[in-house]
């Protein structure tokens, strides 16, 4: 089994929660506060990952390599509230090996 | 009044099977959605993504499969209520239920299915400071009336198809017609974006962009916004501000009809029947939630099939029925048709 990796989230409330998530299931950022309930269901992954709804927007506060954002993560952004230099939908951040230590704060649902 | 045996309210695919097998019971449907479309989720936010997990299909278009669900269900000649939420719900002494829409079309049944799915799809509201007291004064999330935009300064933000279309279609209609939006690249259809950048060409449209409006001003009515562009804010004077950044769905008024609700979700009797709290209402697919619960299509497939069979118990008690393959059975719509297996052919050996 591949190694679980730590990431931090600080949930709306402004809660930071240390979280284990996997590696070898394919996950992505917005399953992971999922998996864990760190938001309320109706309020994070309304379109269910395609990135089509920025419910799942978060800041990136680490100083992590992440992969550029596709066209349709730049077009959602454009569309979403609250967003920031460091704001990527949790939907298209694949949990790997080298986001550990990864810390993220979700935005304010809207 | 609307009367029907199984009132639905929410026309996505949980919603559209329930006729089905309500159909094969002999109970007819009707079916309330605040889309203008049936199909929810499916038809409004990913008609072209591909689903994979629908048994037997190794894939399909999340449109295709709500027109499949629709020639599957046209025998059975459902009813429907679109672009109409469901806002309020009545018990009548008889034990039946009225649920009346914002529009104020009313429905009477016995049984209310809920496949409500994430909840009715709502326009979704820039956090502007003070924008709630514009509206109704000259900020609108959605175009009712084109024609309350005659001759006026319209100011539209969004980059999606409707900032796109409605755009394009006002500078017919108002004095001017003024586009905002975050960046340069819009992500609506090709020609819509071509259209825009004809019009502007033209000099019918104001595109600002890169842009946000970020605040809004009048004296009870707006007449003006404040927009930032590469961090210079300046005014624009208008009469309309109307934000058009797509839809959310809400929970919304089913949140307060006195029903079980955990995690933003309808409880339900999964052992049983998908029952409420409250008998003879009933929620299936990702409306509700139980022990286990998996929001998928397939599992408001089975959802919908075992609730069926439980209303008709409800509105028959002293009828006995056994569920019947549809292979053996056949499906007779009430339209008249009737599909049924061929019978094998037996030739005599001499």
């Amino acid at each position: 089994m591949a190694q679980d990796i730590i990431i931090k989230i600080i949930d709306r409330e402004g809660v930071t929660h240390e979280v284990l998530a996997p590696t070898d299931m394919n996950m992505n950022l917005m399953e992971l506060v999922r998996a864990y309930e760190l938001a309320p269901e109706g309020t994070i992954g309304i379109c269910g990952g395609m990135a089509m709804c920025a419910s799942c927007q978060c800041y990136v506060l680490s100083d992590h390599n992440l992969p550029e954002k596709n066209d349709d993560e730049e077009a959602m952004l454009a569309e979403a509230f609250n967003v920031k230099d460091n704001s990527r939908l949790g939907c298209q951040l694949h949990i790997h090996p080298e986001l550990e230590g990864l810390t993220i704060e979700l935005a304010p649902e809207s | 009044m609307i009367k029907t045996d199984i009132l639905i309210i929410g026309a996505g695919p949980t919603g559209l099977f329930t006729v089905f097998e309500a159909g094969l019971l002999k109970l007819k449907c009707h079916l309330i959605d605040a889309l203008p479309q049936p199909g929810g989720q499916c038809a409004e936010i990913y008609p072209k993504k591909p689903i994979y997990d629908i048994p037997a299909f190794p894939e399909v278009l999340a449109g295709d499969l709500v027109t499949n669900l629709m020639k599957q269900i046209e025998p059975f000649q459902p009813g429907f209520t679109l672009g109409e939420r469901a806002e309020t719900i009545e018990k009548l002494e008889d034990g039946t239920f009225v649920v009346t829409t914002h529009k104020g079309t009313k429905h009477n049944a016995p049984i209310v299915a809920i496949a409500g799915g994430l909840g009715s799809f709502e326009p979704r509201k820039p956090p502007i400071e003070g924008i709630e007291s514009f509206e109704e004064n000259g900020v609108e999330y959605f175009i009712k009336d084109p024609e309350i935009y005659r001759d006026k300064t319209v100011i539209i933000a969004g980059g999606g198809d409707s900032a796109l279309d409605w755009s394009i279609f006002l500078t017919d209609v108002a004095k001017s017609v003024t586009l905002v939006h975050r960046r340069n690249e819009f992500r609506g259809a090709l020609d819509s974006v071509e259209k825009v950048q004809e019009l502007k060409n033209k000099g019918k449209i104001e595109v600002i962009t890169p842009a946000e409006v970020i605040g809004v001003h009048g004296n009870g009515k707006i007449d003006r916004v404040s927009i930032e562009r590469d961090g210079e804010i300046f005014q624009k004077q208008c009469d309309h501000f109307v934000p058009l950044f797509g839809l959310a769905p809400k929970l919304g008024p089913i949140a307060e009809w006195g029903l079980e609700i955990e995690k933003n979700a309808i409880k339900v009797d999964n052992a049983l029947d998908y029952q409420t709290n409250i008998p003879g209402i009933y929620a299936i697919g990702d409306v509700n939630t139980y022990p286990g619960k998996l929001k998928l299509i397939l599992c408001g497939f089975h959802e919908a099939t075992l609730m069926c069979q439980s209303a008709y118990q409800r509105i028959f008690p002293d009828r006995k029925y056994v569920m019947k393959y549809t292979t053996v059975g056949g499906v007779e719509g009430f339209d008249g048709t009737k599909k049924e297996a061929p019978k094998a052919v037996v030739k005599s050996i001499n």
